[in-house]
Order: structure tokens, then C-alpha cells, then sequence
């Protein structure tokens, strides 16, 4: 336990201080959520229309950034080698290193994700569920990712390479969180959109590192 | 992979088989799309759709081919991780640009129906967009083989990327229904048999049949091809050797 603990802390520290960490990726998706009105045009109705949606997708994106560095320091400086060797089991350690990830970057853009939609011009009352689904949606985002981000170790070109694999993974749970906003927006049922979602977060985070560890050690091999 | 017939997983005999089982799926494939084009064309008109409905005996069987593939890509992928199958890995290598084509081919297909029946090139409809995330799955183990030097990490790699895709196609396809769904239901699998009269699907089934013996033929073809490439590279890398 105290071996994961420390794992927790490593993975956490090391995505949090390094290259800006959380700044990087609530900055990207500022960025992007301040390009959609500049493109889209400032009429408040037809920002609102689309507000939920843009900040959804834009935070599925801004959850990739980070990725490409998930395994492949690890892997450069030869601290994979060691995480492999030790006693606890590879699944473990993935799942430990996808877990930091979410706190280090898929918390804060939670934090953003409601900021950046009520800019937008979403109503005040989704405020909490959009928390709620940014927080889901992002373990969903971080286990998937984290596959891709295995799968490309030792290929070039890995980051794009992570996006491409990536992306067609991440239609549900994007389906799922934006039906459940859309549905609370028109005053519809919401909350199996939001289960659904839950669901697809338990199945990424249960199945994910089997996924991930099968590719390290392939990477590794 | 003792249960399996020796044809497919022993190497020597499966270029033996596939040498004359290749041009006879090509053979078959071409008799019965000539047959079932023919009945395809001098079939009348739907009183709906009048002549665009031809565009199905091209459009169905290259998306049922789609889905198809990757279950081959999935199956295969499956015994080379496995059993470490070097012929399974060279079958599952094959199936994904086929995959890929016929995908391809069912949503250029599609959308060049759409226009005179929607009225659109394109909705986003529940169907049609799992077609597409299919297709960029397809993309998605092409490009991760291809940017992978060594070969046998790129087998495996690829092959927990399709096993990855198999477990995520019925939610994504699932998902995407639940979304939207404009697309008309299966009339092949309706309840109580084929919601469709003969003269439509006689030459319907012909041309899926042809597809399939027009996928069989190319997949053993590009299997084949694999194999004599991994030959010729092991012998230049012993001539290399010396």
C-alpha cells in the first residue's frame, strides 16, 4: 500500500510540477474556448446553443495533452525497466500512473470545464453538473488515453499517433456527458446520461490497465 | 493451436492452399457480381426510391463487409497474441486496409444515397457516424503499425489496439444510436424475415455473397504477399549476414 502511496505521489508530483502540469492544460482549453466564440461569432443565442457542447468536446481534448508524456518518460529514462521490476503488478502501477494523471490534470480542467461553459453562455444551474460530468468524463478520458499512450511507446511520431488512436475511443463517453447536459438544458431526464457515463469511467478504469500493461511490456520486450 | 486445421496455421500448407483457393474466391466473386449486377440493374424501380435503390447492392454488402473485417482483424489479432501465431499476425496485417477500403466504400456509397433520399451528402446520424468511427479505428491500427519499425512490436502492439476495438465497437455503436438515429432499419434482419420483395433481395444476397468471396480472395492474396515478404526480408538479412 505504502508502495503505491509513494507511486501516487511520484505521478502525481512529477505531472504536476513538470512542463507548467494543470496550467498547461486549463491554459489549452481557455485557449480553445476563447477561439470557438472568435470563429462562431458573439450573438449570445448562438453561443448559448452550443456552449455545453463546446466546452465538452474541448475539454476531451485538452485531456490528450498531457498524454503523450504519460509512459514515454518513463520510458526514455529507463524508469518503466524499474517499475516493471518491482513487486507490485504492472496493472497496478498503470492504473496508479492513469489516477495521477486524472488528479493532476483532469481535476483542475473539472474545476474549468463549468467556468468556461457559463462564458459561454450555458445556465447557471448546470454549473454543478458540469462538474460532475468533467469529473467522470476525465477518468474515462485518462484510462483510455492512457492506453493509446502505451500503445504508442516506441513508435514515431507518438504524440499525434496518441491522439489518432484515441479519439474514435472517446465517442461515448463525449456522447454520453453531452447528452446528459443537453437533456438537463431542455428540462428532459438526465441522469442516464450521466450513469451511462459513470459506467463507461468504471469500464475504462477496470479494463484500461490490462490494456496498458500488455502494451508496456511489449514496449519493454 | 493444435485445434486448428493444419491448412491455416501450418505456413508451407496454407501457401499451398491459398495458391489455388485465392484464384477460385476471385473466380466465384466474379460470376456471381456479374449475376447479381445483371439482376440488380433490370430489377424495377421501388416505388419510393425509383432508381438510387441499385445503389444498395453496392452500398449493404460493402458496410456488412466493413463490420465484417474487423471481426477477422479481431480474431486474428486475438491467436497472434495468443499463440504468438506469426500467420495470424500476418492475417490480421492484411485485414485492416481491406477493412479499411470496404468501410470506405459503404459511407462514399452511402452518402452519394443520401443526396437524392435526404437531400444531404451527410447527417449525423447514429449509423452512418459508427460507420465513420469505424473507419477511423481502421485508421487508427494502420497508422500504429506503420509507425512502429520493429516488426514483431508492432504485431503485438497493433493486435492490443484491435482487441481494444472489438471490446469498444458495441458501446461505441450502441452509444451512437442511442444519440441519433435517422438511418432506416436493418430490412435483411427484420423480425419475421426479410422486410424486402424478391426481385430486391435475390440480387442483394448475390452481391453479398460476392463481396465475401471477393474479400476471401483478396485477404489470402495480401496473406500470401505477407509471407513472401517476411521471406524475402529473413533471406536478406542472412545473405546480409553472410
Amino acid at each position: 500500500m505504502s508502495r503505491l502511496l509513494a507511486l501516487l505521489g511520484r505521478e502525481t508530483a512529477l505531472a504536476w510540477g513538470r512542463g507548467g502540469g494543470p496550467l498547461v492544460a486549463v491554459g489549452f482549453y481557455a485557449g480553445v474556448a476563447t477561439l470557438l466564440p472568435l470563429a462562431i461569432g458573439p450573438e449570445p443565442q448562438r453561443l448559448a446553443a452550443i456552449a455545453t457542447g463546446a466546452a465538452w468536446v474541448a475539454l476531451a481534448l485538452a485531456s490528450l495533452l498531457s498524454l503523450e508524456r504519460l509512459f514515454e518518460r518513463d520510458y526514455e529514462d529507463g524508469a518503466l525497466d524499474l517499475l516493471t521490476l518491482s513487486p507490485t503488478p504492472l496493472e497496478l502501477t498503470c492504473f496508479v500512473k492513469c489516477l495521477g494523471q486524472w488528479l493532476a490534470t483532469g481535476a483542475p480542467l473539472a474545476a474549468a470545464a463549468p467556468v468556461a461553459a457559463l462564458g459561454l453562455g450555458a445556465p447557471l444551474e448546470l454549473a454543478p453538473l458540469i462538474f460532475g460530468c468533467a469529473l467522470l468524463g476525465g477518468l474515462a478520458f485518462a484510462f483510455m488515453g492512457g492506453i493509446g499512450a502505451a500503445l504508442s511507446l516506441g513508435a514515431r511520431r507518438g504524440g499525434l499517433l496518441t491522439a489518432v488512436i484515441v479519439l474514435p475511443l472517446f465517442a461515448p463517453p463525449v456522447i454520453f456527458g453531452g447528452g446528459a447536459m443537453d437533456s438537463f438544458v431542455s428540462g428532459l431526464p438526465w441522469r442516464g446520461g450521466l450513469a451511462l457515463l459513470g459506467a463507461y469511467a468504471a469500464a475504462a478504469v477496470a479494463l484500461g490497465p490490462l490494456a496498458m500493461a500488455a502494451a508496456c511490456r511489449n514496449a519493454l520486450s | 493451436m493444435t485445434w486448428a486445421p493444419a491448412f491455416l496455421s501450418n505456413p508451407e500448407r496454407f501457401m499451398a492452399f491459398s495458391r489455388w483457393a485465392a484464384p477460385m474466391f476471385g473466380v466465384i466473386a466474379a460470376g456471381l457480381a456479374v449475376a447479381g449486377l445483371y439482376l440488380g440493374f433490370t430489377a424495377p424501380e421501388d416505388y419510393q426510391q425509383g432508381h438510387t435503390v441499385r445503389i444498395m447492392f453496392i452500398h449493404v454488402p460493402a458496410a456488412q463487409l466493413g463490420m465484417f473485417a474487423y471481426a477477422c482483424l479481431g480474431v486474428a489479432s486475438f491467436l497472434s497474441l495468443i499463440f504468438r501465431h506469426a500467420l495470424a499476425d500476418a492475417a490480421a496485417q492484411a485485414a485492416a486496409p481491406l477493412g479499411a477500403a470496404f468501410t470506405f466504400l459503404a459511407l462514399v456509397t452511402g452518402s452519394l444515397w443520401g443526396r437524392p433520399m435526404w437531400g444531404t451528402w451527410w447527417v449525423w446520424d447514429g449509423r452512418l457516424t459508427s460507420v465513420l468511427v469505424l473507419f477511423l479505428l481502421y485508421i487508427a491500427y494502420i497508422a500504429l503499425r506503420a509507425s512502429m519499425d520493429d516488426e514483431a512490436k508492432a504485431a503485438r502492439a497493433g493486435a492490443i489496439l484491435a482487441l481494444v476495438g472489438v471490446i469498444n465497437l458495441p458501446i461505441i455503436h450502441y452509444s451512437v444510436e442511442w444519440w441519433n438515429s435517422l438511418h432506416q432499419g436493418s430490412s435483411l434482419f427484420a423480425k419475421g424475415g426479410p422486410a424486402m420483395s424478391t426481385v430486391f433481395l435475390v440480387p442483394l444476397l448475390l452481391m453479398s455473397l460476392a463481396y465475401m468471396s471477393a474479400f476471401g480472395s483478396l485477404w489470402l492474396v495480401r496473406i500470401r504477399g505477407e509471407v513472401w515478404r517476411r521471406r524475402a526480408e529473413a533471406a536478406a538479412l542472412r545473405a546480409a549476414a553472410g
